[in-house]
Parts: C-alpha cells; structure tokens; sequence
C-alpha cells in the first residue's frame, strides 16, 4: 500500500531540477506552505539530478517513494535528456516526473508526455506563486500510490 | 492553463459496472462529466481512441481512467498498444485498481502511466479521486 487515505502520510522525497535559483527556491517555499510532508532536494541540471537518483559523484541517493519536479531548459543536460536517461534506467525507469517549464511548445510538451512525463505544467500558468501547484502534488501523492 | 475541466473527455476502462457508476458520478460532481465514455476491457477502449468498430473517435483533451484486471485485454496489454502506437503514446492515463500487487504498480509506471491509484484506499468513495483529477487538468498542459 503506498499512502492510506486519512492516515498520516508518510515522507516522500521531492526533487526539484532547475538551474533558476528563484523558482526553486518558490517551489520549496510552496511545498511548505501546502503542508506536503516532503524532503526537498534540488539538482541544477539533468546530469545533478540523475546523480541525486542514483547515489553518485557524493550525492546521497533520493529515498523513495519519489516525485521528480523537471524543467526542461537547463545546461550540461537538459529535461529531454534526463527523461530519455531514466527510461532507458530499468532502476528508475518508473520513476514520476511532473515537468515544470516556462516552455509552452508544442513540440517540448509532446515529446515530454511521450516520454514519460506525468503531467506538464507552464510556469507562467500558475501566476505569482506555486501553491495551486504544490497543492496538486499533494492531493495526487494522498490519492496515487508510488513506486517504492 | 491547460483546458476548462467541462472540456475534457474521459474514457473509463473497466469491467465493473457499479465501481463504473461510481466513478461517473464523482467525475459529474466535479464538471468532469460532460463527456464521460464507459467500455469495458481495452480492446473497446482502442476503439473509441482510434474510431473503430463504428465507435465515434474520442476527441483531446481527454485522459484515461483504467482498470487493470479485465478481460480480452486487461490493462497491461492496453498500455502496451498505447506506447506502441504513435498516434496514442502520449496519451493521459491513470490506473484504477483493486491490485496492490508491486509489479503490477512498477509495470504500469514503466508503461508511462501517470497515476496507480488503489480503490481500496478510495474506500468506494471517487469524489477525492475526481477533485485531484479536477486540480490536475486545471494545472497541467496537455499534449496537444
């Protein structure tokens, strides 16, 4: 059983992969602010994040269950990228990822959702704050139960 | 903003008739229900995302709610032909279903499926489920 409605949530691990140090940081505070029961960890690229999932290069592995929070423009490896990494990964290939993006391409969003993706969300759609955002990561983690 | 939630069409998959009324009903207490289709295995459920069988196609926005054990075509073999197909690999679909089985929940996520959600933990009552659903569309840009 992943996460039994009206217990008390167990912790679930919230990786945040963005290279902009202000919406990381807003995302963090939003987290908080819903009342997600969440250890956040931040990478600044795909190639950070991967090695947060994996326990390497002096990243202490990212506990499951898990939810990944995914930009997609970022440096070194970006968004495509790292999905196309985890789904050739028979260790992370069920991982969940939500990407969060200033993107609204149609072609970002396609491939992304193709590849895996759990839902893509355009930041400039979510306003001044992420609270409706960090509020949907809440309700979807006390409804769905996760890899673990 | 992805789409206005009276604008979505959702195509339930499963096998049960009651658990099926239920899940309407929650999905029409939340304005989720103007275009609500019902089949009950996933061979009906290709038919009406690809317009076969004198089924009429069912139009994006929409999402999936899926069952896994069914017969014909149970859910895993669904999501198999979905990834498998082009025209559909990108489509929204969140498992519905009385398994707690690990493999059953690794092998819907590694098959790209956006939720597992027990029905035990729903204990029969949908509405929680239609609301996340509601907030999810509200939120999220859907693929085309």
């Amino acid at each position: 059983m992943g996460n039994a409605m009206g217990a008390q949530p167990e912790n679930v691990s919230v990786l945040v992969v963005d290279d902009d140090d202000l919406d990381a940081m807003a995302v963090k505070r939003a987290l908080k602010s819903v009342g997600l029961n969440c250890s956040y960890i931040r990478a600044r690229d795909g190639i950070e994040a991967l090695e947060f999932l994996r326990g390497k290069n002096g990243c202490e592995r990212v506990r499951k269950p898990l939810l990944v929070l995914l930009d997609i423009n970022m440096p070194r490896l970006d968004g495509h990228g790292f999905l196309k990494e985890i789904s050739k990964d028979l260790e992370l290939a069920d991982t969940v990822v939500f990407v969060l993006t200033t993107s609204n391409d149609a072609l970002d969003r396609e491939a992304a959702y193709e590849k895996r993706a759990a839902g893509y969300i355009v930041k400039s759609d979510l306003g001044s704050n992420y609270n409706d955002l960090a509020g949907l990561l809440k309700d979807y983690w006390n409804i769905v139960s996760l890899p673990s | 903003m992805g789409y206005a939630v009276e604008d979505v069409s959702v195509l339930v998959v499963e096998d049960d008739e009651i658990d099926a009324i239920a899940i309407k009903r929650a999905l029409f207490d939340e304005g989720l229900g103007n275009q609500v289709v019902h089949v009950v295995d996933g061979i009906e459920a290709l038919e009406c995302l690809r317009g076969q069988n004198g089924r009429e196609k069912l139009c994006e926005p929409l999402f999936v709610l899926l069952d896994i054990n069914m017969p014909r075509m149970n859910g895993h073999e669904f999501l198999s032909e979905l990834s498998g197909d082009p025209a559909l690999d990108d489509t929204v679909v969140f498992v519905l279903t009385t398994s707690d089985d690990q493999r059953d929940r690794e092998a819907v996520y590694e098959k790209y499926a956006d939720g597992y959600i027990l029905k035990a933990d729903l204990a029969g009552d949908y509405s929680t489920l239609a609301s996340m659903l509601k907030n999810y569309w509200a939120m999220v840009a859907p693929p085309s």
